[in-house]
């Protein structure tokens, strides 16, 4: 392999990478805050693909001159909000009565509201791929020399980025935030504080949720066939990545879902391509038998 | 006790009644009948996942991944290495059942070494963590499947002898239900419960609670690869990806909604299931039912998600899952008592 075909792989793997990370900041989130795996978050990205899907031929034709660039963020931005509501309800509905039930039970339920969206996703919007109109003009960047970076790549990175850094700003500033914090460190005294668990949790699923449904977006932009199904490998994936980067922890989602997301590719590009599917799994497997915490985490003690 | 006899009377019974309704199966629709074997390999299926999921409590997505193990095993011998087995013993009644039960515990065995290796990362995870690694261990044997050419790959394997009959498959659902529930019923299978109940308090009074796991596991695996081989000699033609996450989800089902941890709850809903599952397939060619009832009835996942959901928020220990053990509900009593304050584990 040349050093030109590893940047072009790399730079492909960092784009993968930029969704996985996207979903997998819901995951970390959720799982911060309530402990458990929120398994049709994969879900919720299929459903911001969908939302792109419809929104973008009723939205676009309304942004002409020079609001031409205005149009593919309204509708990310209208996608995420659809999404974030989407989020609060399924918690309100099927998570919030169970949360004082066992792990097991909210886990079972979190499996029926995956299956529930993938396949009432099929009814709705048909089980055949659907192609994902063009939001912006998809060419390669000029003046890169030997290396292919295309637009959506570029709008993918720049995205990404800017909810990255809105999202540290939300945790790290805000009140709200600074009562996930408290939320994920100490649930307990967090109620005894006078935090709203129901507010916060409610909140948390709707950032995570939104995150996901943007990341959908982004995703059927760089690979334009979409169907209802579409959310199950990326969703398991981005959870690898979650618990890559140690659970709960949300810089370490988004540097989890970058590593997966390269060595996938350069998998990908291997010899063992065939084998890229069960890639993430046997990463999977590896972290939790070596280092279960994760890059970041921090082993916690079990109390009796 | 005499609650022991009963066991082995109805194990007898049980296997008896197979081999008689065996004997008559040629009168029965060949439909009819494949329903019915099929109602008894999910039997064998559901209450091997109840050993692992509900006895011992370790909630395992990757059933479906045992099965395909103990199916491609299975029907590559039988299929592969028939020839040679038959001329050295004849062909006749005796060699070909000797056959399959060989190649039946041949593909239960490769499937329990699986076990095995499913097992070990499961004494280090928990609930959700175990969930996904199971499911990620049955997605990787799909995968390693597929890539292997001599089985077909991603084409699926055909040509595999018809040789399951109501005998077979009822004889191995007899022998499961009989194993698993002897098993935790004897003095050595409380342990699974403790394990189960409070995982602190079982290793502080010096239960091993990790051979416990394993154990589960192995044998877990062993019956479902016993059932996957049932599976391949009954439909003829397997396909990797007839033994997906949605397989597993199928079985996991079966077990929730009998009860975790009751065999007989379990039995019964696999039967139901199956039967229920067939039955859709006419209602969604009714033609007086409105469009949308159809449309519902062929996508059959749309209302096993919806069994789920409404299963867990009105009736989480399943139909059954209070009458055999009294007192313990679904997760534990210890469960039900750290999560006393909202999310307030950690």
């Amino acid at each position: 392999m040349t050093s030109a075909e590893f940047l072009q792989q790399l730079i492909n793997g960092l784009s993968l990478g930029a969704f996985y990370a996207l979903i997998a900041l819901g995951y970390t989130m959720v799982y911060g805050v309530l402990r458990f795996i929120n398994f049709a978050h994969g879900d919720v990205f299929m459903i911001g693909a969908f939302c792109g899907y419809y929104l973008s031929p009723r939205l676009l034709p309304h942004f002409t001159g020079w609001m031409t660039p205005l149009g593919p963020i309204a509708v990310l931005v209208l996608t995420m909000l659809i999404c974030a509501l989407l989020g609060m309800a399924i918690e309100k509905i099927a998570y919030r009565p169970l949360r004082s039930r066992p792990k097991l039970t909210v886990l079972i339920t979190a499996i029926g509201v995956s299956l529930f969206l993938e396949y009432g996703g099929q009814f709705v919007f048909g089980a055949d791929p659907k192609s994902f109109p063009e939001l912006m003009p998809d060419r390669a960047l000029e003046g890169t020399g030997p290396l292919t970076i295309t637009t959506t790549q570029l709008a993918a990175f720049i995205v990404t980025i800017f909810l990255l850094v809105a999202l540290t700003f939300i945790v790290k500033r805000t009140r709200l935030g600074m009562a996930m914090r408290a939320l994920s460190n100490n649930a307990t005294a967090a109620a005894l504080m006078g935090v709203n668990i129901d507010t916060v949790v409610s909140f948390t699923f709707g950032l995570g949720s939104a995150l996901a449904g943007a990341g959908g977006i982004l995703f059927a932009l760089s690979y334009p066939s979409i169907d209802p199904l579409m959310g199950l490998l990326p969703g398991i994936k981005a959870f690898v990545a979650a618990v890559l980067g140690g659970i709960g922890n949300i810089p370490g989602a988004a540097v989890g879902g970058i590593v997966l997301g390269v060595v996938e590719t350069f998998v990908g590009g291997s010899a063992f391509s065939t084998y890229r599917d069960a890639i993430a799994f046997a990463l999977l497997i590896i972290i939790l038998l070596f280092r279960p915490t994760g890059i970041f985490g921090r082993a916690q003690i079990e109390k009796v | 006790m005499k609650y022991r006899h009963i066991k082995k009377w109805i194990l007898l019974a049980g296997i008896v009644l197979s081999a008689v309704a065996s004997h008559f199966s040629g009168a029965i629709n060949s439909y009819y009948l494949q329903i019915v074997i099929f109602i008894g390999i999910n039997i064998t299926l559901a209450v091997s996942l109840n050993l692992i999921n509900g006895y011992t409590g370790q909630f395992s997505l990757g059933h479906a991944g045992f099965m395909a193990i103990g199916a491609y095993v299975s029907a590559y011998l039988s299929t592969e290495h028939s020839t040679a087995f038959f001329k050295a013993f004849g062909t006749n009644f005796f060699s070909i059942a000797l056959l399959f039960i060989g190649v039946l515990i041949a593909g239960g065995l490769v499937a329990s070494v699986a076990g095995l290796i499913v097992g070990v990362p499961s004494l280090r995870l928990k609930g959700d963590y175990l969930a996904i690694v199971t499911l990620g261990f049955g997605e990787i044997i799909r995968v390693l499947i597929q890539n292997t050419d001599a089985v077909g790959g991603p084409r699926g394997y055909s040509g595999i002898a018809s040789y399951t009959t109501l005998f077979w498959t009822y004889s191995v659902a007899a022998i499961t239900i009989y194993v698993v529930v002897s098993l935790v019923d004897s003095t050595y299978g409380r342990g699974f419960l403790t394990v189960r109940d409070d995982e602190v308090a079982a290793e502080a009074v010096g239960i091993n609670t990790t051979r416990y796991k394993v154990t589960a596991f192995v044998l877990g695996a062993f019956f479902a690869g016993v059932a996957g081989g049932l599976y391949a000699h009954s439909t003829t033609y397997i396909n990797p990806s007839g033994f997906d996450f949605q397989r597993s989800i199928e079985i996991v089902i079966m077990v929730i909604l009998g009860g975790m941890g009751s065999t007989a709850g379990v039995t019964f809903a696999a039967i139901l299931l199956t039967l229920l599952l067939e039955y859709l397939r006419f209602v969604s060619g009714y033609e007086w039912l409105p469009e949308i009832v159809r449309r519902i009835a062929q996508n059959r996942v749309i209302i096993y998600s919806l069994v789920l959901i409404a299963l867990m928020l009105l009736r989480p220990q399943g139909l059954f899952g209070r009458l055999p053990r009294r007192g313990i509900p679904v997760g534990g009593m210890a469960a039900s008592r750290r999560t006393k304050l909202p999310a307030a584990s950690a």
